[in-house]
């Protein structure tokens, strides 16, 4: 990786990228933190290679032994549950010349071997095989060179597993501070746990990651991206749940994370029925709030069933808690294409036609073939198209909102937040 | 014998039926090609490199429509505000390997494997994989009545996203 220590004009070069002038409400962002390739090997030093990145759900890899390979901050992990229940996270790299130990997405293994030379390692990554050992001398064996590297820090909220490739920072519970409080909301969703379901939606945006980032809870483009969206509840038996899609807001969340809460005119599995689930899905969704009723305080259980929530941790994960609910997350690949990993998440008790209904609520508009996320790449495309004209035409406005004592879903302020963050790390010290 | 529990559709009249239903996409006369579903048809496209079994109730798809939904689909893509397909995106689809896989006149199976090419704002995706069909034949004409689109590839990191009809 360059370093960003080279260039001393660099750091310069930094400042101002986010332009707030709070007595005129204007907020700015330049451009070129969309096209330079200088500020994505900073975002990586700086973001990526600082921050708590999400890795995966614990449910993804239940049982001792379960495995998977993920691409996380432009590393290769290997995340695996131990013969001991113990979830690690290594480098998916053979100590010996480096190949990837792992080619399978996922699996369940006794051990790990490198077909190259075949070297092999247990669950807690020490080489326990290797052909020839006998020619290695003590010294060498001994060393500690001979054993998966461990991701330097992997730690976990409420099921959520988080890497850190620092060997020293702030713990994780910290680094969430108030959106611990919004992840809650979503895990309390049920008393047994909540799990990844089957199947992923591995997609790419042709777009800068942090413009995602952006739309993930932009709650200004719903009603003119998504009118076809909106037609298509309209067109279901019933039609639209009445609740007016603007009425909520945005909290700031700390650490640069922050959030949407909001009513909406689709249905929650848990727990708002629509119309359209008829009677017997009314009579459930009843059933399943007054289970939610009897868990916690009447606030508390119809923020959970009826609200939905838009949340960006910062740098880029999604917990989007809407129709059904979307855990998203994306790494760039180069300044003006982003790759998308998005998993729905579910309570592991729930019903079988109640998830039968939130696979059915997801995909009407979550997804690359959803009735709404095309549409959100393509505007993302649109702009990162837009900025070959950054020379005459160089920045982007997030100033809705800016003075408004009680900013709405439909303020920028949550965007702002990101931003401000954002600023504040690329131009740290190298 | 009895005629109802023969398949008499050859491979050739199932050729037509699919490389019409390809001409159609193409053309973007998506209002024709739903009318070569059945009224209860679904349309599924599960995620990239799905088995064959996989289940839209369980596991998560890119598309799992049932017919209602399936007409709004069709009803979206044909409005500008369609924005992923607006202006629409020019695309070929190539249909081959077609195989009848068994059953009768009133309910068999086919499958195909297809490639198709989109082309949009100077990028062009391709999408392979396979496609299973669910058909019957009433009174002479052949009907749709459930079609799951296989993408076999890992993932659609080179297509982006699946906002055409495969
Ligand atoms: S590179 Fe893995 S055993 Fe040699
Ligand atoms: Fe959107």
């Amino acid at each position: 990786m360059a370093s960003i220590k080279a260039d001393p004009s660099a750091h310069r070069r930094v400042q101002g990228l986010v332009h707030e002038d709070p007595a005129r409400g204007i907020f700015r962002v330049a451009r070129r933190t969309f096209v330079e390739p200088d500020i994505l090997v900073r975002e990586q030093a700086l973001i990526f290679d600082r921050c708590w990145l999400y890795l995966g759900h614990e449910s993804e890899i239940a049982q001792p032994g379960d495995f998977l390979t993920r691409d996380v901050g432009g590393r290769t992990l290997l995340f695996v549950r131990a013969k001991d229940g113990v979830i690690r996270a290594f480098f998916n790299t053979c100590p010996h010349r480096g190949a990837m130990v792992c080619r399978e997405k996922q699996g369940n293994a006794g051990m790990f071997r490198c077909f190259y030379h075949s070297w092999a390692f247990n669950l807690e990554g020490k080489l326990v095989n290797r052909p020839g050992d006998e020619c290695y001398t003590t010294e060498a064996r001994e060393a500690g060179h001979h054993d998966l590297v461990p991701v330097p820090q992997v730690d976990h909220y409420r099921g959520l597993y988080f890497v850190n490739f620092q060997r020293r920072s702030e713990p994780l519970v910290a680094y969430l501070a108030q959106a611990a409080e919004f992840i809650d909301l979503i895990m309390d969703q049920s008393e047994v746990g909540m799990e990844i379901v089957g199947g992923t939606q591995e997609y790419s945006i042709e777009a800068n990651w942090k413009l995602l980032c952006e739309n993930s809870f932009d709650g200004y483009h719903a009603v003119s991206t998504h009118a076809t969206y909106l037609d298509y509840l309209q067109s279901r038996a019933g039609g639209l749940v009445k609740r007016n899609l603007s009425v909520g807001q945005a909290h700031d969340l700390g650490n640069g994370h922050a959030v949407i809460e909001y009513g909406a005119p689709w249905g929650r599995p848990i727990a708002l029925a629509v119309p359209a689930w008829g009677v017997e899905g009314e009579a459930e969704v009843n059933a399943v709030k007054a289970r939610l009723e009897t868990r916690f305080d009447p606030a508390r259980a119809e923020r959970i069933a009826c609200l939905n929530r838009n949340m960006v941790i910062f740098p880029n994960l999604v917990l989007n808690d809407i129709m059904a609910i979307t855990v998203r997350t994306f790494f760039p690949a180069g300044p003006a294409r982003n790759l998308v990993n998005a998993w729905t998440l579910a309570p592991k008790d729930e019903s079988a036609t109640m998830r039968e209904r939130r696979l059915f609520n997801y995909l009407e508009f979550l997804g690359p073939g959803g009735f709404a996320t095309p549409d959100d790449c393509e505007a993302l495309a649109l702009c990162q198209r837009g900025y070959a004209n950054l020379s005459e035409a160089g920045w982007n406005d997030l100033s809705k909102g800016m003075l408004s004592p009680e900013p709405k879903i439909d303020d920028e302020v949550q965007m702002r937040v990101f931003w401000r963050e954002w600023q504040r790390r690329i131009a740290e010290e190298g | 014998m009895n005629a109802t529990a023969t398949l008499t559709v050859t491979r050739a009249e199932l050729e037509d039926f699919l490389f019409l239903e390809a001409a159609l996409l193409d053309a973007w006369r998506l209002d024709e090609w739903l009318g070569l579903f059945d009224r209860d048809a679904r349309y599924l496209v599960p995620a990239a490199g799905a088995p064959d079994d996989a289940d839209p109730t369980t596991t998560l798809f890119y598309i799992a429509d049932d017919h209602h939904r399936l007409t709004e689909r069709i009803k979206r893509l044909n409005k500008p505000t369609a924005h992923a397909e607006f202006p629409h995106s020019r695309c070929r689809r190539l249909v081959s390997n077609v195989r009848l896989l068994g059953g009768t006149d009133q309910a068999f199976r086919a499958t195909s494997n297809y490639l198709t090419y989109r082309s949009k704002m100077g990028e062009t995706q391709t999408y392979f994989g396979h496609h299973l069909y669910e058909m019957c034949k009433v009174d002479d004409q052949l009907l749709i009545t459930k079609k799951t689109t296989f993408i076999d590839a890992d993932d659609i990191r080179d297509q982006n996203k699946v906002s055409i009809i495969l």
